[in-house]
């Protein structure tokens, strides 16, 4: 290549490393006033919002009303059990139905995987309707039980699963039940590890979800104990605090900053997760 | 399966009986959610859209097309449907072409590719609610720091929520500013599948880098990924609520109410059950028919891994 081209390139990789910056800043300009936000007083805030920080002790006092105002633990709490059962039920009816339209040749199957993919088009807020209704008359609404049931059929999860499952070598099963190996001992032992991606992807896509969701905590929570993050923000902004805005940001940092970090620590999991659902 | 064919025939029956039985066995507890949790309650909407069940009403009765002609003539749920496509026709255009600019941008990066992919997918990651009241914040009529700057370089304040003529299309970009990142990734995924021997060839016919490539061999090679990235965003985007909920409920002057911000409002603030039934199977009639679209038209074309 000779000289001038180099120095062309150059330019224009600067160039293109100078437009992906700005976009960056406007991306993440939320992320940095959340931040800005929660180191000052409310005083602070309206006078003199871009100025440094007057001290530690006023980031500790916005995450103290944060926490002290509404009960900020107790959301997260109820979030970190929700995700977490949520996820493993949805796993433990996923990985054995997706182990049977993989190997099985069973009655039904075609139908059952039609349907699977069918359900992959429906919006749960439809089914949610019913499944109210149903909840309400039971007298179940207002409950883990309540903001758990309607996710335990994940077509996704069944059809991601299934995907990976056909790819595993019948031989390999065929050998292991020579060796007397049972169903359950062939799906735990050698077909779930050999998924351990597909599952992790899963994972970190149903944690997401859930974690974010507003729309079924919304409907099926009125009191605040079994309020999910999302819900308590809403709290926050219903409340006096609603012009507390550090305590506001505070809120808002502990809400996103779980599942910011699991993005942080499997990136490659996330980003494949999300983009195969075509979101939610 | 060669390992059953080994088998002698009369030991075949038995082994592929006991294999139907196993596999309804595992598939069991997904055929009893996938009925109870999916397949009757659609059954139920779809019956319900037929009736003027009210939760909690003792007894309701059948009224036939009754609801779907309420849609026809009710202003605000065909202001619903047209805020919605209003939403999605806004949010779409952004996503994707901001999506498509920025992959082809970070695409030629080498060492800070990765860098801006997880700068970019933060949006996604993050509770919308949570980043919609940062947003609210940044975008207030007088306490806000974007009115300050645009008071600064000279312009009028905005009062982007609270306007009914902005507080749509400024929903629509803060839905748009959560999706770009998702689109990107799609857009990188679909790029990294052009392969470079097409540009080599490009090159020794004196077609350079630029936008002249890009328009001739890029883009009609991103045409499937294009696809799917449109549909999938306008799926989303199609069930526009969480915003609403958090900033504007639907006001001002129900400028932003829309198609499942006023399913959520009918069926679980009002209780109108059978209304809210008839506004649901119009929501399904829409996204289902863009997933399926998605599914065996954009996704059979689409080569992402």
């Amino acid at each position: 290549m000779s000289a001038p081209n180099a120095s062309r390139d150059m330019l224009r990789m600067a160039g293109a490393n100078a437009v992906l910056m700005v976009v960056a800043a406007i991306i993440l300009l939320p992320f940095a006033w959340m931040l800005l936000t929660v180191m000052r007083s409310p005083a602070e805030i309206f006078s003199d919002p871009f100025g440094l920080p007057q001290g530690f002790g006023i980031v500790v006092e916005n995450f103290h009303r944060a926490f002290t105002t509404v009960p900020m633990a107790r959301f997260l709490f109820n979030g970190a059990v929700v995700v977490t059962v949520l996820l493993f039920l949805q796993l433990a009816v996923s990985i054995p139905a997706a182990y049977a339209l993989a190997k099985f040749p069973f009655s039904g199957r075609n139908l059952l995987f039609g349907l699977v993919v069918a359900a992959l088009c429906v919006p749960i807020q439809v089914p949610m309707l019913p499944i109210y209704i149903a909840l309400a008359y039971a007298g179940a609404l207002d409950s883990y039980f309540a903001l758990i049931f309607p996710f335990l059929f994940s077509p996704f999860a069944i059809f991601m699963l299934r995907q990976q499952f056909k790819a595993f070598p019948n031989e390999i099963i065929q050998a292991a039940r020579l060796d007397g190996f049972s169903e359950i001992q062939i799906l735990l032992k050698l077909i779930v590890p050999s998924a351990r991606p597909v599952i992790a992807a899963f994972a970190v896509f149903s944690i997401t979800a859930h974690w974010n969701d507003l729309y079924w905590p919304l409907i099926v929570v009125s009191s605040q104990d079994m309020a999910t993050p999302p819900l308590g923000m809403l709290y926050f902004r219903d409340g006096d605090l609603g012009t507390d805005y550090g305590a506001l940001m505070a809120g808002a940092i502990v809400t996103v900053t779980p599942v910011m970090v699991i993005f942080l620590i499997a990136q490659r999991q996330f980003i494949k997760g999300l983009t195969m659902t075509g979101l939610k | 399966m060669s390992g059953t064919s080994v088998l002698p025939r009369a030991r075949r029956r038995p082994a592929a009986n006991r294999a139907a039985v196993h596999g309804l066995l595992l598939a069991g507890p997904a055929i009893l959610f996938l009925s109870l949790l999916m397949v009757a309650p659609i059954f139920v909407v779809f019956g319900l859209s037929f009736t003027d069940y009210s939760l909690g009403a003792i007894q309701f009765s059948f009224i036939g097309l009754g609801n779907y002609l309420q849609i026809a003539s009710d202003a605000r749920a065909l202001g619903a449907i047209g805020h919605t496509l209003v939403y999605v026709a806004i949010v779409v255009p952004i996503a994707v072409l901001l999506g498509l600019f920025l992959a082809l941008m970070i695409q030629q990066r080498r060492r800070l590719r990765h860098t801006y992919e997880v700068l970019f997918f933060l949006p996604a990651t993050s509770t919308f609610v949570a980043m919609a009241l940062v947003w609210q914040f940044l975008l207030h009529g007088r306490i806000g720091p974007i009115n300050d700057w645009l008071v600064w370089i000279g312009l009028g304040r905005i009062d982007f929520l609270t306007n009914p003529a902005t507080a749509l299309p400024t929903l629509a970009v803060i839905g748009a500013w959560q999706l770009v990142g998702q689109t990107t990734i799609l857009f990188l995924a679909g790029l990294s599948s052009v392969s470079s021997d097409i540009y080599d060839a490009a090159a020794l016919d004196g077609m350079e880098a630029g936008w002249d490539r890009f328009i001739r061999i890029t883009f009609p090679m991103l045409g499937p990924t294009t696809l799917f990235v449109v549909v999938t965003t306008t799926i989303t985007a199609f069930q526009a609520f969480d915003g609403v909920a958090a900033l504007t409920q639907g006001g001002p002057a129900g400028s932003t109410e829309t198609l499942l911000y006023k399913i959520y409002l009918e069926a679980y603030q009002y209780t109108n059950m059978g209304y809210a039934s008839a506004l649901s199977i119009l929501f399904l009639a829409f996204i289902a028919a863009l997933s399926m679209f998605q599914i065996f038209v954009a996704e059979k074309k689409v080569h992402y891994s």
